[in-house]
């Protein structure tokens, strides 16, 4: 206790010296510019001639850039998602969106379509993702709270995942198979700028969605009904973190596939520094999960350049071990 | 901004015919009270007796299955959220905070319902919320996380966010529980000036000697009934004890000052 004591201001000095959301804008911005910079082709691609100028418009550009949409969008929604449910181990997977979308954009490559035409891809994401949605909606009821809530995402989450595995399963050829395990692993590569048109209104109307809930997010530290005497009306946020999360989270994996762990790890690293607040965690998440996924990237680019190793698995593999060190440090915590 | 606030001796907090079903079970059944400014109004009852469900739905948390609760001449239900928020202020029994928050910025949180989405704290926001740190006695432990504190440190930094709202009605839950014989004094002490400001309180109670030297009415509930409502003095006697609690009960003075006890549960 006494430890704890010393302990508290300090910290808070350090969140008050150091303006966190400047550090994390220029982070995303150092990672963005490297992402352009960065790749097979050279390093910088100085100049430029027709080749060069192709690599950086149609390769590079669209890559940081669906880097920074993704990972901001997990990010935002996995920060929301914590707030509202008061619970640090929520990640935006939990409300079953992203595994709607990755049923949807399965079966848009299981049927052929994503052969046929190379936009059916992602547009089956977003409808699965839609369809996710609107289930846990119904399925949640009209005035229920956050447990409920919890229970539908993981009831439609599961039903997504078993429906998935089936579509595996009876992969017409082994070649679509190998083609829907690769795009569940979750990537930024062979990504061009019609999916940056197709996910950017999205990712950014949703969250712009996410950002309006921070004040009902800080309220609810105070529990449920604070939060109401406060003014926060519980059915329309919930709503809005439902509709937000859809949107964003929905586009980012129909463009990207499923990316784990970062809408989980980034609120919680960042949390400590913002001062434990809910709405300032917010654009801070935004901006450090397009920094995680930005640096991801441009590392798989320099270290293993030509290996057909997925955004998703380095995410995991990052992920995995934190999770780790977050239970080894609750316990200590909670222990004698 | 210290003194009495335009408009607030005009309106009265009223719970008419008040009913609440919870799962089908009648919780709550007709309760009539009206609350004036200016006064502290005690709600007692045995545990389950339903104090806590009226308090919330005189808050405006819970709708009424029948009757209405109105502020003025205004239904609870028909007000716009935020408005309730700066009228009224709840304090709930549950004291889980859920983010180490400082003690600064929860007590900042009452603020919310004055405040623009976008707008900056104002000067108003800043002093109520040093004016209602420093009544709670939390001044000193301002920059320290909630989480780690005492739990009577806990409730009072609660109570302080309660009082930033710098509502015309304070409906608290069982606010002194947890404690100590001095911060319980300087709670009600708080809320005598509140009602000398043209404020009121309701507040459900256990410790009935607090509520008869500091209430100014009690209602006693029973089963979700209204067993007496009256002056403290005339609510809190040793029949109406029997009948709500079955304990044998004495009521008398020490040094002038009110003192109910409890001598044994009856057979």
């Amino acid at each position: 206790m006494s430890e704890a004591v010393v302990d508290a201001p300090a910290r808070d000095g350090l969140a008050a010296r150091v303006p966190m959301i400047g550090v994390l804008a220029a982070v995303a911005v150092l990672a963005f510019v490297a992402s352009l910079l960065v790749g097979p082709a050279g390093i910088g691609l100085p100049g430029g001639g027709d080749a060069a100028r192709v690599i950086f418009w149609e390769i590079r550009l669209p890559r940081a850039l669906l880097g920074a949409l993704v990972g901001a969008a997990l990010g935002l929604s996995g920060a929301v998602l914590q707030g509202y449910l008061r619970n640090p181990l929520a990640e935006p997977g939990l409300l079953g969106i992203s595994g709607g979308a990755a049923l949807g954009a399965v079966v848009a490559i299981h049927t052929g379509a994503a052969g046929a035409f190379a936009i059916a891809l992602p547009a089956g994401g977003l409808i699965g993702a839609a369809v996710a949605a609107m289930a846990v909606m119904l399925l949640a009821g009209e005035r229920s709270g956050p447990i409920t809530l919890i229970l539908s995402g993981v009831a439609i989450s599961s039903l997504a995942g078993a429906l998935t595995t089936l579509a595996l399963n009876l992969s017409p050829n082994p070649f679509a198979l190998v083609e829907m395990l690769f795009w569940l692993l979750g990537s930024l590569t062979d990504r061009s700028l019609v999916h940056v048109w197709l996910a950017a209104p999205l990712i950014l109307l949703g969250g712009a969605l996410l950002l309006t809930t921070g004040r009902a997010l800080d309220a609810l530290t105070l529990g449920e009904e604070a939060a109401q005497n406060l003014g926060v009306d519980l059915v329309a946020l919930r709503n809005r973190i439902i509709a937000g999360t859809a949107l964003s989270v929905g586009a980012a994996t129909a463009v990207a596939g499923t990316i784990g762990f970062v809408g989980l790890v980034v609120p919680h690293l960042l949390r400590p520094l913002v001062g434990h607040e809910p709405r300032r965690l917010l654009p801070a998440s935004a901006l450090g999960g397009a920094a995680l996924i930005l640096t991801a990237d441009v590392a798989l680019r320099l270290f293993a350049p030509l290996s057909e190793i997925r955004l998703g698995v380095v995410t995991a593999l990052v992920g995995a071990p934190f999770f780790l060190w977050l239970i080894l440090k609750t316990r200590r915590e909670l222990g004698p | 901004m210290t003194g009495a606030i335009p408009g607030a001796m005009t309106e009265t907090l009223h719970a008419r015919g008040v009913g609440v079903r919870l799962g089908g079970r009648r919780v709550l059944d007709k309760v009539d009270l009206s609350v004036e400014p200016g006064e502290i109004v005690a709600v007692i009852g045995a545990n389950g007796a339903g104090k806590s469900t009226l308090l919330r739905a005189m808050a405006g948390l819970i709708a009424p299955a029948e009757g209405a609760v109105t502020l003025g001449e205004c239904a609870l239900a028909d007000l716009d959220v935020r408005a309730r928020g700066r009228a009224i202020a709840y304090l709930p029994q549950e004291r889980t905070v859920h983010w180490p928050l400082t003690v600064r910025r929860l007590v900042g949180l009452g603020r919310l319902p004055h405040r623009a989405r976008v707008a900056a704290p104002s000067v108003d926001d800043r002093d109520a919320v040093e004016e209602a740190m420093d009544a709670m006695d939390v001044t000193a432990i301002a920059e320290r996380a909630v989480t780690e504190l005492s739990g009577g440190e806990r409730a009072r930094v609660l109570l302080a966010r309660a009082l930033a709202q710098r509502p015309r009605f304070l409906v608290a839950d069982e606010p002194t529980t947890g404690l100590d014989p001095a911060h319980g004094l300087t709670l009600f002490a708080q809320f005598v000036r509140m009602a000398t400001q043209g404020r009121a309180v309701i507040v459900a109670l256990h410790d009935l000697s607090l509520a008869a030297r500091y209430c100014h009415r009690a209602l006693l509930l029973k089963d979700g009934a209204t067993l007496a409502l009256g002056t403290a003095r005339a609510v809190l006697t040793p029949r109406h004890l029997a009948q709500a609690y079955g304990v044998r009960a004495t009521v008398t003075e020490i040094e002038g000052r009110p003192v109910v006890l409890p001598i044994e549960p009856l057979p």
